[in-house]
């Protein structure tokens, strides 16, 4: 496979299937089966593809690789350039994994414009692979930010009763955090004189200059991570959008604001990094155990989960901006598995509310009488999402906890009680929701998993248990990347003579 | 040029204006001779003339000069004449339907056109004070009379009446400020200032010129604070005028506004700079806030063109070749996107009545799928969201902002561009998220193919960014 664009490939071939949707006809029964099966055909072609990025791809190679070149703007800068690393090749497969399974997911929920819908979320797999595989940094933010446009009709079209309000607060949050890293961007051009992003990553910015531009950068992935107190926008978005739309949402865009972590502000910024690191372990901590008491009072499924989210990225950014192998890898590893978890956490409470039309907790009770096949469905992932050893949700928190006790004991010490926190929420849930006598008439009715709805779960489960007892395909892929990240990070530290701090 | 050696030859790089100033005179013959019947003929020979005049413009010789140095065309002149001359075509074809059905089609109607369009490109080439007033007032004087041009409406009179007497008051200052600059340079033609101006500190006199000057430019392109015009005026104008004069115009007055400051006045750059970051912010931030509340789209989209030449200003008080690279994109772009927005405008139509509210477009994805979708391009462009080209537009002017060091302007623009993100989104939330109001007429076709071109292009704009690019590079370098 050398020599062919495969990164190009499994970028654009989305946007292909988006086309030719786009003459075929939408409405009808038999049009909706074209539609469907273009789209399932479009995205699991794009996941094979996509396989063979991991089966090329070097682990012992700390650098970009299937690094592909083209001339795209004028004056010798912004160029077409992709390539993927270890911190960014995993988040590639997990958008292709999880598409073909949105969109299955899609075809039951989505009763009106499927077309459409299809097409809108075809765009945005084109946009997100985008934002992972970009090496060039303006290329990167018109990824970045173009994933605004799509996601906003789809909350906006097709979300719930108070869609217009999720969209808009979405858009806008999202929007109002960029801008001011656009401007970085283009301080850092005249700076650097580039916008490859290899090359940023070997330009030492002047520290007063870092200060400036980390903040700018921390402005938007703040808010798509998102981090407290800018993550009001989550909840409302995930309550809103329809279940494919809070699975991407939760196992992808958020992710966007941690990888940017990786990829920009440590990397590229390693003295502001350093010097606000305590304010990101601030923020952190008062995340996991702040939002893991608001989840704890939930009367809605959906927002519950989103506030975990919420908490759960606490732990990452932690983890990042411990800034020592342990803690990036955890980070890491907690963003893939977290995609794992939360998409399918997304799913169940979607198998649930196809059926009853409401995701108030209170309406539910008792479901294990009827529902056995998806108690333990949802089981295996709120063990996940506690972080039960056993399941993936596990590794990424332990390793984040321990990243973070090698730098601050108290971080390491609050954090934790998060743990148990999330326990609380999340087996509170699932007692109310799955236990108890099945006492309310109205699901009397209720039938189990669907073939469909198994197809779904089933390799959700099948990772999140994998990866539990066998981190090591992800530690593997990521660790030659992440070990020359912390080195580099270091190197730059006691060039400012400022190691001593950190030493462990 | 000296004008002992002023033969056949030395016009040549006037030939397009000459074509246009012929081509005027022979359509008003035609149509005094033949009366209103001659309307549609007219109207069709006016493309004509225009597309003679690009054709001639583009195979016209790269540089030259004329009239004894007061006309130069050069790559930036070009390039500007070139979008003019488009714009100014396709207002004349889409405004045929709507004259017609208004019933106020007559064959006076291109041929003002035309002569606006014979002054923007004279605007475009003016090398000195005198002939940039010449090319202003021809152009504005056309504009009054198309403004009013609905002459039974009292809103269409009302606004030529508002922007007739503004825009001698906003004249009025610009020959007061060349008169000055004059006295205190003793020259008129802006390289002659530029060498005059070289290497001493200026004297207040000539501050004060350049001042007027700017007012009288800004009132030009409706910069704050001189725009006041720019709602009663978009709003009151018949909608194919609002639609012209929101295109070329605009963009005629801008590429004057670079020449007129970037070339005279290089060696006091810091004294004019300060101006015009202060004019592009105040524009930038009315025309985000102004437009929230608007609940008439033409209305709305005239504080949305106050904004964007604040935008475009930004360029231009980078003063760099970066910057004006910067301008010329963005009133590429911006022009694409206010001709396709107004021809959706022109295209609200409901049981043959224009309706002009927001909330006319009320599911409007339901209804015409197509045309909104378009529209939607066009509003998210207008917004600055990649990678439509919108974005790149803003792009470019704040790179050039970052390099000269205008932090301060650059970050309050890209955030006013969030709180204009917001009026923007309104209206695609009434198209695609409201329940639909009563269905509109269908879509004429040639404003469909219109409305379709602009929409692909804020598309396809991110794949073909480098060519158009190197172009507006090669053209801003002509001026430096």
């Amino acid at each position: 496979m050398t020599g062919w664009p495969i990164l190009s490939t499994v970028t654009f071939l989305p946007l292909v299937g988006a086309l030719i949707l786009l003459v075929l006809p939408g409405e009808g029964y038999s049009a909706r089966r074209n539609v469907f099966y273009v789209s399932l055909w479009t995205t699991t072609l794009t996941f094979i593809l996509s396989i063979f990025i991991w089966t090329n791809f070097d682990p012992k190679e700390a650098g970009f690789q299937l690094v592909e070149k083209a001339p795209w703007l004028s004056s010798g800068f912004a160029s077409y350039t992709v390539g993927v690393d270890g911190i960014s090749m995993l988040f590639v497969i997990l958008t292709t994994f999880l598409m073909p399974l949105c969109v299955i997911a899609s075809k039951l929920t989505v009763q009106k414009h499927f077309k459409e819908y299809m097409i809108a979320f075809l765009v945005l797999e084109t946009l997100m692979i985008g934002v992972f595989t970009a090496l060039d940094i303006v290329l990167f933010y018109v990824y970045f930010e173009g994933g605004l446009i799509p996601m906003f009709l789809i909350i906006g079209i097709w979300g719930g009763p108070r869609r217009v309000y999720a969209s808009f607060k979405f858009f806008l949050y999202t929007l109002a955090g960029s801008v001011l890293m656009l401007i970085a961007i283009m301080a850092m051009y005249w700076e650097a004189g580039t916008t490859d992003i290899p090359t940023l990553l070997n330009h030492s910015f002047p520290a007063s200059m870092q200060t400036w531009l980390w903040i700018a950068f921390f402005a938007s992935f703040a808010v798509k991570m998102p981090m407290w107190p800018v993550h009001t926008w989550l909840p409302d978005a995930h309550v809103e959008a329809p279940t494919a739309g809070s699975v991407i949402l939760a196992a992808i865009l958020l992710k966007m604001g941690g990888y940017g972590f990786l990829r920009f502000s440590i990397p590229m910024f390693p003295i502001a990094s350093h010097d606000l690191a305590p304010f990101i372990f601030a923020l952190s901590v008062i995340a996991i155990v702040y939002t893991s008491l608001v989840a704890l009072m939930q009367e809605d499924m959906k927002k519950l989960i989103a506030y975990s989210s919420v908490a759960h990225m606490g732990f990452v950014t932690m983890g990042v901006f411990a800034a020592n192998v342990q803690g990036v890898q955890g980070g890491l590893f907690q963003m893939i598995s977290h995609g794992i978890i939360s998409g399918a956490l997304f799913l169940c409470v979607g198998v649930v509310y196809d059926r009853m039309h409401t995701r108030e907790i209170a309406a539910y009770g008792g479901l294990v009488n009827r529902m056995p096949l998806y108690a333990v469905a949802f089981l295996i992932f709120t063990m996940g999402n506690v972080g039960l050893p056993g399941t993936s949700g596990f590794i990424g928190e332990f390793l984040t906890l321990t990243g973070a006790f090698r730098i601050n004991t108290w971080v390491a010490f609050i954090a934790t009680s998060g743990v148990i926190l999330s326990a609380c929420y999340a087996l509170w849930l699932y007692r109310r929701m799955i236990f108890g006598a099945l006492e309310k008439p109205s699901l009397a009715g209720m039938f189990d998993l669907s073939r469909r709805e198994l197809v779904l779960l089933v390799p959700l489960a099948a990772l999140a248990i994998f990866f539990g007892f066998h981190p090591g395909p992800i530690m593997d892929v990521t660790a030659a990347s992440v070990d020359q990240l912390v080195a580099n990070y270091n190197a730059a530290l006691s060039a400012a003579g400022k190691l001593a701090a950190i030493a462990p | 040029m000296s004008p002992d050696t002023m033969t056949l030859a030395s016009f040549l790089p006037a030939l397009p204006e000459i074509i246009l100033a012929i081509g005027i005179l022979v359509l008003l013959l035609v149509g005094a001779v033949a009366g209103q019947r001659a309307t549609a003929l007219v109207t069709g020979l006016a493309v004509v003339t225009i597309v003679i005049s690009g054709v001639v413009l583009v195979l016209s010789p790269a540089s030259g000069v004329a009239f004894s140095g007061s006309f130069i065309l050069d790559g930036f002149a070009r390039l500007m004449k070139l979008l003019a001359l488009i714009g100014s075509a396709v207002a004349i074809i889409v405004s045929v339907g709507f004259l017609r059905a208004q019933k106020i089609d007559s064959f006076e109607y291109p041929v003002l056109i035309l002569i606006a369009t014979l002054g923007m490109l004279l605007m475009i080439s003016a090398n000195d004070l005198i002939a940039a007033y010449i090319g202003i007032e021809l152009h504005s004087l056309a504009l009054y009379v198309l403004t009013a041009f609905s002459r039974k409406s009292v809103r269409s009179t009302e606004a030529g009446l508002k922007y007739f007497v503004l825009g001698a008051l906003a004249s009025g200052m610009l020959l007061y400020g060349a008169s000055l600059i004059y006295g205190f340079t003793g020259q008129v033609t802006f390289s002659g200032i530029a060498a005059a101006l070289h290497g001493e500190a200026p004297s207040v006199g000539l501050v004060f010129g350049l001042v007027f000057l700017i007012v009288g430019l800004a009132f030009k392109v409706s910069a704050v604070p001189f725009h006041m015009w720019t709602p009663d005026v978009y709003e009151g104008s018949p909608t194919a005028v609002t639609a012209f004069l929101a295109g070329a115009p605009k963009l005629a007055a801008m590429a004057l506004f670079i020449r007129a400051i970037v070339v005279p006045f290089a060696p006091i750059t810091h004294d004019w700079q300060q101006v015009i970051v202060f004019i592009s912010i105040a524009s930038m931030v009315l025309g985000a806030f102004a437009a929230i509340g608007q609940q008439n789209i033409k209305r709305m989209m005239a504080y949305s063109a106050i904004g964007h030449m604040g935008y475009a200003l930004v360029g231009l008080a980078a003063g760099t070749a970066t910057g004006v690279q910067g301008t010329i994109l963005y009133m590429l772009i911006y022009m694409v996107m206010a001709i396709g927005t107004f021809v959706a405008i022109l295209a609200m139509k409901r049981q043959g009545v224009m309706v002009e509210g927001i909330n006319d477009l009320a599911g409007l994805a339901k209804t015409h799928p197509l045309m909104a979708f378009m529209l939607a391009m066009l509003l998210f462009s207008l917004a600055g969201i990649p990678p439509l080209a919108g974005f790149f537009a803003k792009f470019y002017v704040f790179i050039a902002a970052v390099q000269a060091g205008l932090y301060a302007l650059a970050v309050i623009g890209v955030l006013a561009s969030v709180v204009g993100a917001y009026y923007y989104l309104r209206i695609v939330k009434i198209m695609y998220f409201d329940d639909p109001a009563p269905k509109l007429d269908p879509v004429a076709p040639e404003l469909g193919a219109v409305l379709g071109l602009s929409g692909i292009f804020m598309i396809v704009f991110v794949v073909i960014a480098g060519p158009i690019g190197s172009a507006a590079e090669l053209a801003a370098k002509t001026l430096f």
